[in-house]
């Protein structure tokens, strides 16, 4: 028999093998392409010649980026899943399962039953990219990554869905001083998680299991968080020696089917289809020559701040420290906000060590000519970074950019920041920030994002850049979040795009993600007609002209736009004026020391993962808290609607009035049961029913039923109900009971009275989906609790067909229940009155905090009523106000009843001068795509603000507390802006 | 232009004096379905025209004014009929715009609301949007759904759904490329001409147009070869248009699969049918109820035409709703009606029933009732039929083509592997308790 050879080419690396009649290797390679897929594979297979050269090879070709190789080719393509398993099947016998990881699919093989592939979806990070992205976050290598990983003491949770989400919950644990080991560890914990969520689907993991593919042959650290997680024993996870080139084998064993050629032709035909393009999504340059480029050059260059020089300056100096996400920024000023240092470089990971180091290079450059007369700081780090060193002043970025920029514009009212993981917009109204934007968890490309996929390419991000200036045809990658934009730069390799075009093209989705994805801007009027851009992202040429072009208006960059948080805080340091600044003196800085311990906190079920700080001398500083509890203090018990309903629902359960003679019923505790479970438990305990709730929503109780989530891309509070069900199945209940309900109650506030389709129909994927309801009494009718004559009929029909429950019984129960729902809404509105009154009294400033009923779960809102009382204001939830409005036509269709009560809160907030808004909205909510808009005009075609704070299953509250806090001074800011204007 | 009138509420309408010199535009999603039903609304004195723009610029046009977690088909909808105001093709101030809206409870109702927001960003807020609807939301003096029209919309929906059915039969299979194209073509000619004279739309005529159809189509030289078939089911929207599904059938033809995409028609009734089920679940008007069951007998009546022209004529016939009805009971009730609901389930179990295990579920990226109904069964449905090989396909204006055929492909090297399991099982005599529970 012919040799076979099998070429994988995946998104990341070309895998050649050669098979001989006995299926044994002769050769074997993987190597990364750096998007030259087709060269890397005929080199080589150019390089094994003396193997192949006169023979006849059967030949075929398998991969994500093989598709396009093969098509322009010639040679056979095998989809890679089916290879591998064609491999599986040969090597590795009896095998139950195979999880395979790629540099940015992930794989599943069930074998026994009927075959079943999968792979990732389209929203999925959790593979080989993501692992290189965390990687350079860490600024380790891969292999330091595995290292430290397993010299882990602890495991974060860290958002697995894709590898955006889960920076933003690495990087506070970093900047807060988290151990390296412990974060590197969760980061495989996360790509486990992510496996098992997103591919299983409800068929349970066992037996003999094989790992296969590139990061599981070569990560031990990950190779353990996966065994240890699916509890297998050595028998029972195989890690061939070939694991990183499966496919590549499987491909060669397919190629048995397909004829077989004279090697040389094969070759010729990969080397010749080097060449060939197809045609691309091609967009205009963005500078047609060199001239053009200069005058933009000059343009913008001269937006400075005054010259100054710390080698011959004398007198007052104020420091600004904007200790960021990625990078570390200093600066000193003198009284003009002349510089006379500055610093900008990546925190590594460790801030503190980076601002002592250059700390104390600034006061050596000080000698005794100045005197640091203050200092402030910002940015994420900013609270560990002001107790650490005694700043005067700590502020909220929004702020800092706000003052750095009027300094050169002191018209501003627009002001766009990309960072490395964030970006950040707001507009400026009556000298007050207002509407901020920050980018979602999911749609942050950023600065990052391109100079980690510089290095993947092979080069460092300022060339990277500059490459695509005179790029003569950037290619189209679309405005979506960095995994889909991954996969456009696929196609356009594919598609034979060359560095520079993918790089113009980077560039521009970064601006077109900014304009249409986070400030959704249609024209420039939108945004202002003074627009200062800043970010170490808008440094890039590249990034700016696409963002002028974009917009159609000239925008200005200050030189220092990679320093402005840091020069803003600098500048309000100087407006302390301040005889001496707290900031730790040279002295203080020789025995400096400091000393970062993780602990989870156990004061409530929050369980906040703190990060214990210890300065020399004993001082000490806590971070990853949400109140004030953990340091010792009282909390604080500023009203709090959210709490109190949390409260008085979780209290439904039990036998109530009733005997419980006629068994247990199982109430999950999730979605519409938040609205409904007063009605439910008064309805079944009448009928001496006893009524039993699943535990309280955890992390646990998630990860507990996640592996029966069938999509991946569903709502946080959706997928929580997993393993609530779960849960309830093994507290032994007689039947668990959880209705279907198109409708809500009609509150006569919206034109319909629907759920949304999450809601309504939950309960019919819980039965199909999760194999233990199999076995349980699962009762999920279908239900409407509007009508009421109608719904105590309906309802006897359903009691007397399963409980044999006398019709008559059942109607005076439901009868009963009503009373009960409406007690409890009139419970919760007057607590609402009485919390308001207890504010205006107390002179607190009032939060309507508006979402579902069911965001009042602690695990789905991660606390974030804490945070907002810890702030200091007063917290109410939407219900408690919606009534008070009636019925007012909508822009949009006003058909969910839960929705409806927001647009009517948000009205009742623009009738009340003391009151503001915050909305709550899940990840993967589709009908808050529909009401944020309108949420937003309702709150500012009033003058209040709108502020929105996504949540999912991620812990990081940094952006919810700069959102809180940029609120807070933006109210302070207008309520100061009035009084200027009554006086 | 004409005087613009507003209602009680603010929301521009479509008056008489501009139904004389005014131009409907319609989106696009199934291009023979709605050439004729845009025939047909012409014969009442309309001018409209179906969209036929596509590629980037519509995409970018809907993803500049529509809000970009809004769902596919609404970026590409409004996208589609704001680049067409913008191409300077018509003039924006004799233009209004046509959208259908369900009344249901998921997204797809509010598209209308997200085009008048996107004609606002636009600067086209003089541009008036009718709403096409059967609950009788937002009346326009100038347009109205007579009872005639309506009736011959379904005449047309079912004269597409006959087309759709017979075409992806012979297609796959004709010797001489394109003769099918050509085929549909001709049909069209002739069921067109008609509509304009308005011939065809008695249940007579209309029977031996069925014939002539399919004899037209069982004239075209096919081989014998035998292929894969595949399923298309989803969100109606990405299911059909292929600008929502990037090309979706031309995809699986080339990778020599027959696709199989059940018709339209049936989610007509399924919208009547929800009307009739809400009132017996929740209560209601009796009359209401009265009223959508003899007008769900009524249109079912054409389409046990159809199913029996196509099997008098030897094509293989899909069953009719009550048939994809009695499949669901088990997986979901009656009552799960939002977006397709249990229509779309059905049509899957309806093409495992037939022998067509081998299935592409489309969706918008996060579309929320195939969470439930589409991506949510395919657990149960692999559980209950083994041999069903569902593919769930994302789409959205940054997922990428490579990765969507990627996986289509995974589904159709499955389908291979699965048949050849299947074929050895069956020879080998099963015990009883592994069995495929199948019925």
């Amino acid at each position: 028999m012919d040799l076979r050879v099998g070429i994988d080419i995946g998104s990341t690396t070309v895998k050649v093998v050669v098979l001989d009649e006995q299926n044994k290797l002769l050769f074997r390679s993987y190597e990364r392409h750096f998007s030259k897929t087709r060269e890397r594979a005929a080199q080589t297979l150019r390089s094994i010649t003396d193997i192949l050269s006169g023979k006849n090879v059967h030949m075929v070709i398998t991969g994500s980026a093989g598709l396009g190789v093969s098509k322009v080719c010639g040679i056979d393509f095998v989809q890679e899943v089916y290879a591998t398993a064609a491999a599986v099947n040969q090597y590795v016998p009896g095998t139950d399962a195979v999880i395979e990881l790629g540099g940015e699919d992930a794989k599943i093989i069930f074998f026994g039953g009927a075959l079943e592939e999968r792979m990732n979806g389209s929203c999925a990070g959790g593979t080989g990219a993501f692992i290189d992205q965390m990687a350079s976050l860490l600024n380790v290598s891969i292999d330091q990554l595995d290292e430290l990983s397993l010299k882990h003491e602890k495991i974060y949770p860290i958002a697995s869905r894709c590898g955006v989400f889960a920076k933003s919950d690495i990087q506070p644990i970093l900047n807060q001083g988290g151990r390296k080991e412990d974060v590197a560890a969760s980061i495989f914990q996360a790509v486990v998680d992510q496996t098992v969520a997103g591919l299983t689907q409800g068929r349970a993991l066992k037996g003999k299991i094989v790992f296969l593919g590139g990061p599981l042959h070569f990560l031990t650290g990950l190779r353990e968080r996966f065994v240890d997680t699916l509890h297998l024993d050595n028998d029972h996870a195989v890690f061939p020696e070939d694991g990183d080139c499966f496919a590549a084998m499987g491909a060669a064993l397919c190629a048995t089917d397909y004829p077989s050629r004279p090697f040389e032709e094969c070759l010729k035909l990969l080397e010749e289809s080097v060449d060939a393009t197809t045609a691309l999504d091609v967009m205009p340059p963005l500078f047609i020559n060199e001239t053009n480029y200069a005058a933009f050059l000059s343009r913008h260059n001269a937006n400075h701040p005054p010259v100054a020089d710390l080698a011959t300056y004398a007198g007052d100096a104020w420091l600004g420290i904007d200790a960021g996400s990625t990078t570390t920024k200093m600066v000193l000023i003198g009284p003009e906000g002349g510089i006379l240092f500055h610093y900008y470089h990546s925190n590594q990971g460790n801030p503190v060590a980076i601002v002592l180091e250059q700390l104390k290079e600034i006061y050596r450059q000080c000698g005794n000519r100045v005197t640091i007369k203050g200092a402030a700081v910002t940015g994420y780090g900013e609270e560990l970074i002001k107790n650490a060193f005694q700043c005067d002043l700590g502020l909220v970025e929004t702020m800092a950019h706000y003052k750095a920029a009027a300094h050169f514009n002191p018209q501003v009212d627009f002001i766009i920041d990309i960072g490395g993981q964030d970006m950040k917009c707001f507009k400026i109204r009556n000298g007050a920030v207002d509407s901020i934007m920050l980018n979602e968890a999911c749609s942050s490309g950023c600065g990052s994002f391109i100079e980690t996929f510089a290095k993947a390419l092979g080069y460092d991000i300022a060339s990277f850049s500059k490459l695509g200036l005179f790029s003569p045809h950037p290619v189209n990658l679309g405005s979506r979040c960095t995994v889909f934009m991954n996969s456009s730069v696929k196609q356009a390799q594919k598609d034979g795009a060359g560095v520079e075009d993918i790089s113009a093209g980077l560039s521009i989705s970064i601006v077109k993600n900014a304009v249409y994805k986070v400030i959704r801007a249609a024209n420039a009027d939108d945004l202002g007609k003074h627009i200062v851009v800043q970010g170490g992202t808008f440094l890039n040429d590249a990034v700016l002209r696409a963002f002028e072009q974009e917009l159609g208006r000239e925008v200005v960059r200050p030189t220092i736009a990679g320093l402005m948080g840091a020069f803003g805080a600098a500048l309000s340091a100087r407006d302390l004026h301040l005889e001496q600044s707290d900031l730790l003196s040279i002295e203080a800085l020789q025995s400096f020391s400091h000393n970062a311990k993780p602990a989870t906190c156990g004061l409530c079920t929050n369980h906040c993962s703190l990060t214990v700080n210890t300065f020399d001398g004993g001082r000490k500083f806590i971070s990853g808290n949400r109140c004030s509890r953990p340091l010792g203090k009282e909390k604080q018990t500023l009203p709090d609607l959210m709490k109190y309903k949390y409260n008085s629902l979780r209290s439904y359960h039990g036998k109530g009035q009733g005997t419980g003679v006629r068994g247990r019923i199982g109430i999950p505790f999730g979605l519409n049961m938040y609205e409904n479970l007063p009605f439910w438990f008064n309805f079944f305990t009448t009928l001496n029913f006893e009524v039993v709730l699943s535990p309280e929503s955890s992390r646990k109780l998630y990860i507990k039923g996640q592996h029966t989530i069938p999509s991946d891309t569903v709502c946080y509070p959706a997928k929580l109900l997993h393993g609530h069900v779960e849960a309830l199945v093994e507290m032994g209940v007689d039947a668990i009971w959880y209705p279907c309900m198109s409708y809500n109650y009609d509150e006569g506030i919206g034109d319909n009275h629907y759920n949304c389709p999450v809601v309504a129909y939950y309960p019919e994927l819980l039965a199909a989906n999760i194999p233990q309801l199999k076995e349980t009494r699962f009762l999920n009718p279908y239900v409407g609790l509007w009508r009421h004559r109608d719904c105590e009929k309906h309802l006897a029909e359903i009691m007397g067909k399963e409980f044999a429950i006398p019709h008559r019984e059942t109607v005076a129960a439901v009868q009963s229940a009503y009373q009960e729902y409406t007690s409890f809404l009139h419970d919760l509105r007057s607590m609402g009155e009485l919390y308001v009154e207890e504010a205006r009294q107390k002179g607190l400033p009032i939060l309507v905090v508006a979402g579902r009923p069911y965001h009042a779960d602690p695990e789905i809102n991660h606390g974030i009523n804490d945070l907002i009382t810890g702030q200091g204001f007063a917290l109410i939830t939407e219900d408690a106000v919606s009534w008070k409005m009636g019925y007012e036509s909508r822009n949009v269709l006003n058909q969910w009843t839960f929705q409806s009560r927001m647009y009517n809160a948000a009205r009742y907030v623009c009738a009340q001068p003391d009151i503001q808004l915050i909305q709550l909205v899940s990840f993967g909510c589709g009908t808050d795509a529909i009401t944020a808009d309108e949420v937003r005009s309702i709150l500012e075609a009033h003058g209040k603000l709108y502020t929105q704070l996504k949540i999912d299953d991620i812990n990081n509250l940094g952006a919810v507390k700069i959102r809180i806090r940029s609120l807070m001074a933006a109210m302070e800011a207008r309520s100061r802006g009035k009084d200027h204007g009554d006086s | 232009m004409a005087e613009l009138k507003y209602d009680e509420n603010g929301r521009l309408l479509f008056t008489k004096e501009m139904k004389k010199d005014y131009t409907l535009l319609a989106p696009q999603m199934l291009p023979d379905h709605f050439a004729m039903v845009v025939e047909i609304v012409r014969s009442y004195g309309y001018k409209v025209e179906m969209l036929e723009n596509a590629g980037r610029p519509v995409i970018d046009a809907g993803q500049k004014y529509v809000h970009n977690d809004a769902c596919y088909p609404a970026i590409l909808v409004i996208g589609q009929l704001i680049n067409a105001i913008q191409s300077g093709k018509y003039d924006p101030h004799k233009v209004a715009l046509v959208i259908t809206q369900t009344g249901g409870g998921c997204r797809a109702s509010n598209y209308i609301h997200l085009l008048r927001k996107a004609l606002e960003k636009a600067d086209l807020a003089f541009v008036p949007v009718i709403s096409l609807n059967l609950s009788g939301m937002e009346k326009n003096p100038g347009f109205q759904l007579s009872v005639g029209i309506l009736r011959k919309a379904i005449f047309a929906l079912i004269y597409g759904d006959l087309l759709l059915c017979v075409s992806n039969q012979v297609r796959p299979y004709e010797l001489t490329k394109g003769d099918t194209d050509t085929c549909v073509q001709q049909c069209m000619n002739f069921l067109l001409a008609d509509m304009h004279q308005g011939k065809g739309m008695s249940f007579k005529s209309m029977n031996a147009n069925f014939d002539r159809i399919t004899a037209a189509f069982k004239a075209i030289p096919v081989s014998q070869e035998e292929k894969v078939r595949v399923g298309v089911v989803g969100e109606i929207y990405v299911k059909y248009a292929p600008l929502g599904n990037n090309n979706l059938c031309d995809f699986l033809l080339s990778e020599g699969a027959e696709p199989v995409v059940p018709g339209v028609i049936d989610f007509i009734i399924f919208k009547i049918n929800n009307r009739e089920v809400d009132v017996d679940i929740y209560g209601g008007r009796w009359i209401k109820e009265k009223f959508c069951h003899w007008l769900q007998k009524y249109v079912m009546k054409y389409q046990h035409a159809m199913i029996d022209a196509l099997r008098r004529s030897g094509f293989r016939a899909p069953g009719d709703f009550t048939e994809l009805h009695s499949y669901i009971k088990g997986y979901l009730g009656d009552g799960n009606k939002m977006g397709e609901g249990w229509l779309l389930t059905a049509e899957m179990l309806e093409l495992i029933h037939i022998g067509v295990p081998n299935i592409v579920c489309t969706q918008p990226f996060g579309c929320l009732p195939n969470h439930i109904v589409g991506k949510g069964m395919i657990r149960k449905l692999k559980d209950d039929y083994p041999w069903s090989n569902i593919v769930a396909i994302d789409y959205d204006p940054g997922a990428t083509k490579i990765n969507q055929e990627n996986r289509i492909k995974l589904m159709l090297a499955n389908a291979k592997a699965l048949k050849k399991e299947q074929e050895l099982q069956s020879q080998t005599p099963v015990p009883s308790e592994a069995k495929a529970p199948a019925l």
